[in-house]
Formats: structure tokens, C-alpha cells, sequence
């Protein structure tokens, strides 16, 4: 279960923002194995789109932190070729969104290549992107694909929600020697949180963090949703106790922590921002009613992206946008 | 519609109106930006005005343009309305695309402009695509996609052209060099010295041009238009040009200097065509400044415009997502705006 308890609170912490607690984790990593580089679009004088490369470039120079064309497809397939022959690379595809321009890397290549060898392949690869809507990027700057990658043999996919997650979970899947994917919600790269200092502490993949517990009702969150549903359950702390879990790892997933706290609960909402077609919701749902079906006091509900993509104007991002209020509306349902 | 071309004097005046109409409309957009009032992002065609002018100067109004997400230059050149532009900046209602797109995605179909774009790469297929219709329809019309030189690296744009060579598609692809994809200089992307060598690949022509300079640009995009509407295919044409501004607005620009911005603006391509024209005795100091403060005028009109204009409606989110909408968004819609209520579903 969760990693909170046993190792994390034992550490000494400092504050960091999501943002900072990556590159923390990327500057650590890149230390300690002299295998890892960082390859992707901008992300050396420039720093990163989105900023989260930062100064890494200048201790680490052009050879570590390297700047591509912008040829999603190349670097994919590179990253991927280079995995298999002995390095380890971390990739920063800018926008999840530009995964359609290197599919066929990712779902031919790098997730099948182990399997289809017989196991005679390597394939040690990060690849770190960002998702969610909320700045006004519009439709393809702001998607939210993970259930994409967490559907597909081969991948892994993590999603933080908060700083600690965001390092724990970076370190470890440049450590990982599979293929693992690191969802960054864009807006909350500026949220701060307590994050070990330890340069071995890592949350290894599959382990769920129950950021707040209760009794009445589960909140299965993820990304900036775990905070707002933080903030929603203290909202609410007079008239219901609300149990928040943040996933943290969305393949694998740790079924057993969402289930023990539902067989307590009774109640399950899943708010996560993906579309709420054919997704990360409905995988969640189904473990809980294969383990717990019968400890259920009221219909799961879900919180997503109502199955449109994101709209540009302000007024209408916020209308399809997932928020805590719209958790605590799905908790007024059931609860 | 735009129709104009560099042969009359009334033409050239209305292309140097329509570089001074862009480079006004862009720079009110960064301040608007700056001012927190546009949203997302925004990136401008300031100092590169010549080469979407000189290509839509050479093309016929219903010729079709697939554009880049530096687009507002590209749209103004096709025609389009700076209010309704501005209008989309600002997410409105009455904006091009009813305040979806934003200034990544402004579009419109009926005059010929395929859309700008958040994807580097993906206007050249759909320029393809154009050419495609044209030549199955046996239109009489060409398609350009336009690419910065940083979209040249881009998988689709190689399959993009190879497929318009290989079919004869009258297409034409411009590049826009300006020498810098965000903050990688154009040296560190590409082997090739010339981008324009790259038509070799295809056997194509490939040539390159001063995109400084709006005759230039004019005159390789009519020749490529003449060989696309003869039936011998596409053809590249790469326009060297320069950004003055960052590559987005707020970009702080740590990968170059102040001395070589000056360098490229000594060579303005507004100033240049309007000496030009006062040279060939086309046009008066006096009268530039009217025009000017013409254009200024219609800017501030068009934001005073997009800033009266309604917000689209929370339930415009839910349309347009199909032709015939399917049960699902509006159950999720409808679950979405319900605040507590039933929790759907049997009970025990
Ligand atoms: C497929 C894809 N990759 C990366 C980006 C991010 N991006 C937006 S513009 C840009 C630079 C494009 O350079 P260039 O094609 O030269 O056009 P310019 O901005 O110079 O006009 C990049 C990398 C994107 N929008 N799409
Ligand atoms: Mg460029």
C-alpha cells in the first residue's frame, strides 16, 4: 500500500513545486548514471517549453540534454534504438498531443520490441509529456491521452498529483527497465509539497498513496484532481469523510489499495481528466466491481472530460474541464 | 476574397496595405496578450509580412493556403476579416471558428484557408490533399502549404511532397525560413545548407528567395503556380525571413542577439516596398501615412469589436463535435451540469 506511511515521512523533506521535484529528479538521475541523457525538442538553452528542463543544460551540456529537429517520429524511434543498445533516454514530448505524430514508435516499436524478440530486447526509456487543459492551448495542446498508453501492452503509465509523486515517480521510471511514460498535468507544475531529499527515494511503479483517509465515501484522483479533491473533502469535512487516493501509477495500477479502501467506503468516485469514454475511469470501475462488487452502497460515479476535446475560449474550457466542484457534486450524489 | 497581384499599381498598393494591416493586427495582439486579455498562445508574423503576402499576391482568390501556427499573417494575406481574426483571439462568439480554435487554429473553409495549425508539419499533407480534390475535380485552382524552416525535420512534410511529386498534385509548398524552430537555429536541424535543395528528393524545383522582399516572393510563387496549373506538378519555393518578435510571445529569447534583430530589420520588408513604390513615384510619404493610420483605425475597430462580442455559451462546449451528435456527450453533459440530484443507476 501506500509508500507514505512506511519510507516517505522517515526522510527529511524539503518544499518543492511539481515542477522543480522533476527536474530535481532528471539533475539526480543524470548523475548517478552516466547511461541516462534527456533528449527532446528545446529543452536545453531554452530550457523547456513549459520550463521543467530549466538550467539542467548548463551542468550538463549538449551532449547529455540533447536538442532535436522537431521530428517526433526520429526522436521516438532514436529514443527507442538507443534503448535497446545500451543507454537509457529520457524524452520530453512536449505535448502529449504530438504522441500522434510518433505512434508508430511507441506502439510498434518501443512497447512491442521486448515481447516480439523474445525478450531478446532491452528497453529502458522514459518518455515525460504534458497533458490536461486549463491555459487556453486549445485542442491540441491540451489533450489528455494517458488512457491511450495505460491501454496498451508493453507501456507503463504514471500520472503525479503531487510534488513528492512527481520525483518519486520520475526517478523511478528512469530507473525502470521497461518503457515508462510520465504524464505531467501542465497546470499544476507550480503546486508545492513536502518531497524527500533522500537521492534514493523513489515510489516504485504500482503503488497508490492514500493522500487523505476517511470513511464514507473514496475519491480515486489523479493529476491536478488530486488537489482539488484534497480541498473539496476538506470543503466537506462536516457533512461527509472523504478517503482521496491518488493512483500515482496508472499501469500498473494498484487495484488492491482502491479496493480495500471501497470494502470500508462503499462509495467510489473516479475523477480523472481523460475523456470519460472507454478509459481510465471505466478500467478503475471494473477492478473495483470484479474485487468488491458486493461492499458497494451506491453506483460508482465518474468525473472526466465529457467526451468533446478542449475548446479554446476560456468560458468553455471551464464548462468541459473537470474540476472539485464536480467531485463534490458526485460526492452529493451518492453520499 | 483576396484578389490582388503585384502587376497593377492598385494591387501593389493593396499588398503593401495588407503587410502594414498584418504587422499592426500582430502587434496589437502581443499587447492584448501582454495585457492578459487573449488567452493561450500566440505567436507573430511581425517582419515576415512578405512572404504570405507575396505568395496570396500570386495566387487567385479561390486558390486554398494550409497554414502554420504562426498564422495571422497567412489569414490576412488570404483575405480574411481582422475583426472576426480578432474576434477568435479572444475566444468569442463571433470569431472564426466560434471561439474553439483560438489563434492556433483560425480557419475558414470557404475562402480558401485550410486552417492554421498547432501541428509543425501537418499543413503540407493537407495541402496534398487540396491539390488532390483540385486535380480529381480537374479544378482550375492550386493549394500551397505553407512550413518554417524547423518543419522541414517533420516525418508527414517528406510524405507530404513526395506524394504531390510522385501524382503531378498542383501544390506548392513554402517555407518559411526565418532561421530559428523556437530556440534551435536552422543549422542545428538541417544537413543541407539551402532548404530548397531538398525538392533534389522529389525532382521537383526548389528554389530559394529574399522573403524580404514581396516581388520576390511573388514572382517564384506565380512561376510554381504556372507549372502546378500546366499539370507538371508541385514545386518548393523557400522564402529567407526573419521573426523580430520572440518565437511566442513571452519567449525570452536566450539564443540570440540583439545585433542580429537589426541586422534583418535594416531590411524591412514594409519599408523596402514602400520606398520602392514612392521611388516609382507610386506613392507619397503623405499618403503611407494615411494609410497607416487607415489600418490603425481598422484594428482598433476590430478589437473594439471582439471585445464587445459575446462569450460563446457554456453548451456551445458539446457542439461540433460530430455531424450527428451521438447519445453519449449529452449524457455526460447532462450528468456534468447537474449538481447533486439522483445518482443515475438500480438501486439495491
Ligand atoms: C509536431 C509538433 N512538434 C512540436 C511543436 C512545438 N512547436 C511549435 S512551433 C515550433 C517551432 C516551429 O519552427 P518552424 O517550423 O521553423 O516555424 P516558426 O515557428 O519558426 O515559424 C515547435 C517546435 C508542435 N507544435 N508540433
Ligand atoms: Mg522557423
Amino acid at each position: 500500500m501506500t509508500a507514505l506511511a512506511d519510507t516517505e515521512l522517515e526522510t527529511e523533506t524539503e518544499e518543492l513545486t511539481v515542477r522543480e521535484a522533476i527536474r530535481q529528479a532528471m539533475r539526480e538521475e543524470l548523475r548517478r548514471d552516466e547511461d541516462v541523457f534527456l533528449i527532446g525538442e528545446d529543452i536545453g538553452v531554452f530550457g523547456g517549453v513549459l520550463e521543467v528542463t530549466g538550467d539542467l543544460y548548463e551542468e550538463f551540456g549538449p551532449e547529455r540534454i540533447k536538442d532535436t529537429p522537431i521530428s517526433e517520429a526520429g526522436f521516438m524511434g532514436a529514443a527507442t534504438g538507443a534503448a535497446a543498445t545500451g543507454t537509457r533516454p529520457v524524452v520530453e514530448l512536449m505535448f502529449s498531443d504530438f504522441a500522434g505524430v510518433a505512434m508508430e514508435q511507441i506502439m510498434n516499436q518501443m512497447a512491442k520490441m521486448r515481447y516480439m524478440f523474445g525478450g531478446k530486447a532491452e528497453m529502458p526509456v522514459t518518455v515525460r509529456t504534458t497533458e490536461g487543459g486549463g491555459m487556453g492551448a486549445a485542442s491540441q495542446h491540451s489533450g489528455t491521452i494517458h488512457s491511450w498508453i495505460a491501454h496498451f501492452p508493453g507501456l507503463h503509465a504514471v500520472a503525479p498529483g503531487t510534488p513528492a509523486a512527481a520525483k518519486g515517480l520520475t526517478k523511478a521510471a528512469i530507473r525502470s527497465d521497461d518503457p515508462v511514460f510520465v504524464f505531467e498535468n501542465k497546470m499544476i507544475y507550480e503546486q508545492k509539497g513536502q518531497v524527500p531529499t533522500d537521492e534514493d527515494f523513489t515510489i516504485p511503479l504500482g503503488e497508490a498513496a492514500v493522500e487523505r483517509e476517511g470513511e464514507d465515501v473514496t475519491v480515486v484522483a489523479t493529476q491536478r484532481l488530486v488537489g482539488e479533491s484534497l480541498q473539496t473533502a476538506e470543503g466537506m469535512a462536516d457533512d461527509v469523510d472523504v478517503e482521496v487516493i491518488d493512483p500515482r501509477s496508472l499501469y500498473p495500477l494498484d487495484t488492491e489499495t482502491i479496493v480495500e479502501s471501497v470494502r470500508k467506503t462503499g462509495r467510489l468516485i473516479v475523477a480523472d481528466e481523460s475523456p470519460l469514454s472507454y478509459g481510465t475511469h471505466a478500467e478503475i470501475i471494473a477492478r473495483v466491481q470484479e474485487e468488491a462488487f458486493f461492499s458497494l452502497d451506491a453506483p460508482i460515479q465518474r468525473v472526466g472530460t465529457p467526451d468533446t476535446h478542449m475548446p479554446f475560449s476560456p468560458p468553455l474550457e471551464q464548462e468541459v474541464l473537470p474540476t472539485g466542484e464536480d467531485v463534490r457534486n458526485a460526492i452529493g450524489r451518492v453520499t | 476574397m483576396a484578389d490582388y497581384d503585384l502587376q497593377s499599381e492598385a494591387g501593389r498598393r493593396d499588398a503593401l496595405r495588407r503587410m502594414v494591416t498584418i504587422r499592426a493586427f500582430d502587434e496589437e495582439a502581443g499587447d492584448r496578450f501582454a495585457d492578459g486579455e487573449i488567452p493561450g498562445f500566440v505567436h507573430l508574423y511581425i517582419g515576415e509580412e512578405a512572404v504570405g503576402v507575396g505568395t496570396c499576391a500570386a495566387l487567385e482568390p479561390d486558390d486554398y493556403i494550409a497554414s502554420t501556427h504562426r498564422g495571422h499573417g497567412h489569414c490576412i494575406a488570404k483575405g480574411l476579416d481582422p475583426k472576426y481574426m480578432m474576434a477568435e483571439l479572444y475566444g468569442k462568439a463571433d470569431g472564426y471558428c466560434n471561439g474553439k480554435g483560438g489563434s492556433m487554429h483560425i480557419a475558414d473553409v470557404d475562402e480558401g484557408m485550410l486552417g492554421a495549425n498547432g501541428i509543425v508539419g501537418a499543413g503540407p499533407p493537407m495541402a496534398t490533399g487540396a491539390a488532390l480534390s483540385i486535380d480529381y475535380q480537374d479544378r482550375d485552382q492550386v493549394a500551397v502549404g505553407f512550413l518554417g524552416d524547423g518543419a522541414v525535420a517533420q516525418g508527414q512534410v517528406h510524405e507530404a511532397v513526395n506524394i504531390a511529386a510522385t501524382w503531378d498534385l498542383p501544390a506548392i509548398f513554402v517555407i518559411e525560413n526565418n532561421h530559428y524552430g523556437e530556440g534551435t537555429p536552422v543549422e542545428k536541424q538541417h544537413n543541407v545548407d539551402t532548404l530548397s535543395d531538398t525538392a533534389q528528393a522529389y525532382d521537383i524545383p526548389g528554389v530559394t528567395v529574399d522573403g524580404m522582399d514581396v516581388t520576390a516572393v511573388e514572382e517564384a510563387v506565380a512561376k510554381a503556380r504556372e507549372r502546378a496549373r500546366a499539370g507538371d506538378g508541385p514545386s518548393i519555393v523557400e522564402a529567407e525571413t526573419y521573426r523580430y518578435r520572440g518565437h511566442y510571445e513571452g519567449d525570452e529569447e536566450p539564443y540570440r542577439d540583439d545585433a542580429e534583430i537589426e541586422r534583418w530589420k535594416a531590411r524591412d520588408p514594409i519599408e523596402t516596398f514602400k520606398d520602392r513604390l514612392i521611388d516609382r513615384g507610386e506613392l507619397t510619404e503623405d499618403e503611407f501615412d494615411d494609410l497607416q493610420a487607415e489600418v490603425e483605425a481598422e484594428i482598433d475597430a476590430a478589437v473594439e469589436f471582439a471585445l464587445e462580442a459575446d462569450d460563446p455559451t457554456p453548451e456551445q462546449a458539446y457542439e461540433d463535435m460530430f455531424a450527428e451528435m451521438p447519445p453519449e456527450i449529452d449524457r455526460f453533459a447532462t450528468a456534468a451540469r447537474t449538481d447533486g440530484g439522483e445518482s443515475g443507476g438500480d438501486r439495491r
